[in-house]
C-alpha cells in the first residue's frame, strides 16, 4: 500500500449520502466496502449467499444511519466494521453485545476536518502496521477478529500451546502500538 | 475518581470482535461507560477491526449494488436512538438490564445482609448478577470454575492484595482464591459475570457419549 495511491476521502462520500442521498457517492462506497464486508463475513464462517445478503444489509445500514456516523471519532472503515460486527452477531447467532453509554457529544454536522483526517489516517497507519507484522502474528490477529475460532480451537488446530498463541497476540499488539507511536511522532 | 484496575487487551479485543458471552460483554460495556481510558483503548480495537476489514476483499454477486439500492428504498426512515446515559451508580448498560435505577433492582437476600440480583442473560455461556455487600461484610463465598469479572459500582472492597473501588474491575480466574471484604463506611455494590454456568450440564452429553457410540 504505497503512499502514492490516491487516498479516497470516504467520510466525504458518507456526508454526500447523508446530505443529498447521493447515489454515485454510495456506489463508490459500495464498490469499496461491500466486497470487504462480504469477505470478512465469509472468513467469519458465513456461507457465500449469507455473506452477500449481509454485506448488502450492512451497506443499506450505512445509508440509513449516515447521520449517526461520527467522522471525528472513527474512520469509515472502522464504522463499517462495527456495523458488520453487529450484523454478524444476528446472522451467526452470536451472543448479545451491550454497548457502553453514549458519549456526551454526538456526531457533528460539520465535523472538524483535521479530526476527520486524523481518524482516517489512523486506520490507514494501522493497516500498514498490520501488513508489516510477521505473518504468524498477523494471522492470529485477523482470526481473532473473524472470530472463526477460539484460542483453544486454534491451539487444537495448529498444535501450538495456548500460551504461545496468547503471547504471539500480545507481541503483535505491542508491535502495532510501537508502529503507531513512531508514526504519530514522525508527523 | 481514579480507576486503578482496568480491562486487559485480551478482553478488549474479544469484545471488539464480539466473541465473548453476553454477561462479559455487559460488564465490559459497563466499565467502558465509566472509564475513559479503556473507552479510548476499546475504540483503538475497533479501529484495528477497521484495518482488518480493509485487508481482504472478494467478488460481489452480479447486480448486487442495484439490489442494495432497491433494498434501501424499502427501508423506513432511521429512528435516531435516544442517547443512553448512566446514573450515579448504575452504568447505562446495567440500567437497560434492570429496567431502571437502583430502586428497581429486585434483590434477594443471601443472608448476613448480603443481597444479589441475577440479571436476565440470553446466552448460557456466563451469568451476570448485581451484588450488595453491607459495609464491613465479607463477599459471599463463590467458587467459580471459569473466569469471573467483577466491576465495583459503589463503595469498595479489599482482598489480601488489593483495593477495588468504583470503576475498578477485578479479573479472576478459577485459580484465584480470596476473601474480599467490603470497606467500612458504605455498602459495596458490584456487577459480576461468572463463566461456565453450564459446566455441570455439559458433563452429561460427554458421559453419555461412549454409550451412544456402541
Amino acid at each position: 500500500m504505497a503512499a502514492d495511491v490516491e487516498q479516497t476521502d470516504w467520510s466525504a462520500l458518507v456526508f454526500r449520502v447523508r446530505d443529498h442521498q447521493d447515489r454515485a457517492a454510495f456506489a463508490a462506497l459500495f464498490r469499496h466496502f461491500a466486497p470487504r464486508v462480504k469477505a470478512f463475513l465469509m472468513k467469519s464462517g458465513a456461507s457465500e449467499a449469507l455473506a452477500e445478503e449481509c454485506a448488502q444489509d450492512v451497506m443499506a445500514t450505512l445509508w440509513q444511519k449516515a447521520r449517526l456516523f461520527d467522522a471525528e471519532r472513527a474512520s469509515v472503515a472502522t464504522w463499517v466494521f462495527t456495523i458488520a460486527r453487529n450484523r454478524r452477531i444476528d446472522a451467526l447467532r452470536k451472543s448479545r453485545r451491550p454497548e457502553p453509554e453514549d458519549l456526551p457529544w454526538g456526531p457533528e454536522p460539520e465535523p472538524d476536518q483535521a479530526e476527520v483526517f486524523e481518524a482516517q489516517q489512523e486506520t490507514e497507519r494501522l493497516g500498514v502496521a498490520l501488513a508489516q507484522l510477521p505473518l504468524k502474528q498477523r494471522v492470529l490477529i485477523e482470526r481473532a477478529y473473524f472470530g472463526d475460532l477460539s484460542h483453544s480451537e486454534i491451539a487444537a488446530e495448529t498444535g501450538l500451546p495456548l500460551g504461545t498463541i496468547k503471547s504471539r497476540i500480545r507481541l503483535a499488539l505491542d508491535r502495532l502500538r510501537q508502529q503507531m507511536d513512531v508514526k504519530a511522532t514522525e508527523k | 475518581m481514579t480507576i486503578k484496575h482496568h480491562l486487559s487487551d485480551e478482553l478488549l479485543m474479544a469484545y471488539a470482535a464480539a466473541e465473548l458471552p453476553e454477561a462479559f460483554n455487559l460488564v465490559i460495556a459497563s466499565h467502558l461507560s465509566i472509564c475513559d481510558e479503556c473507552r479510548a483503548r476499546s475504540m483503538a480495537f475497533d479501529a484495528l477491526g477497521g484495518a482488518v476489514i480493509e485487508d481482504s476483499t472478494c467478488e460481489m454477486s452480479a447486480g448486487s449494488l442495484e439490489a442494495c439500492l432497491s433494498r434501501i428504498e424499502m427501508l423506513p426512515q432511521a429512528v435516531v436512538p435516544e442517547r443512553r446515559h448512566s446514573d450515579a451508580v448504575l452504568p447505562a448498560p446495567v440500567l437497560d438490564y434492570v429496567g431502571g435505577g437502583l430502586s428497581s433492582v429486585k434483590w434477594r437476600s443471601l443472608g448476613m445482609g448480603v443481597r444479589q440480583s441475577i440479571l436476565r442473560i440470553g446466552d448460557k455461556g456466563a451469568s451476570a448478577r448485581l451484588l450488595y455487600i453491607p459495609a464491613g461484610a465479607a463477599m459471599p463465598d463463590h467458587g467459580h470454575r471459569g473466569m469471573e469479572l467483577t466491576l465495583v459500582l459503589q463503595g469498595a472492597f479489599r482482598d489480601e492484595a488489593d483495593r477495588f473501588a468504583r470503576g475498578d474491575i477485578e479479573i479472576a480466574d478459577s485459580s484465584v482464591e480470596h476473601t474480599p471484604v467490603a470497606e467500612a463506611g458504605e455498602a459495596c455494590i458490584c456487577l459480576a459475570a461468572t463463566q461456565g454456568s453450564l459446566k455441570f450440564n455439559a458433563l452429561l452429553p460427554r458421559l453419555a457419549q461412549p454409550f451412544f457410540r456402541i
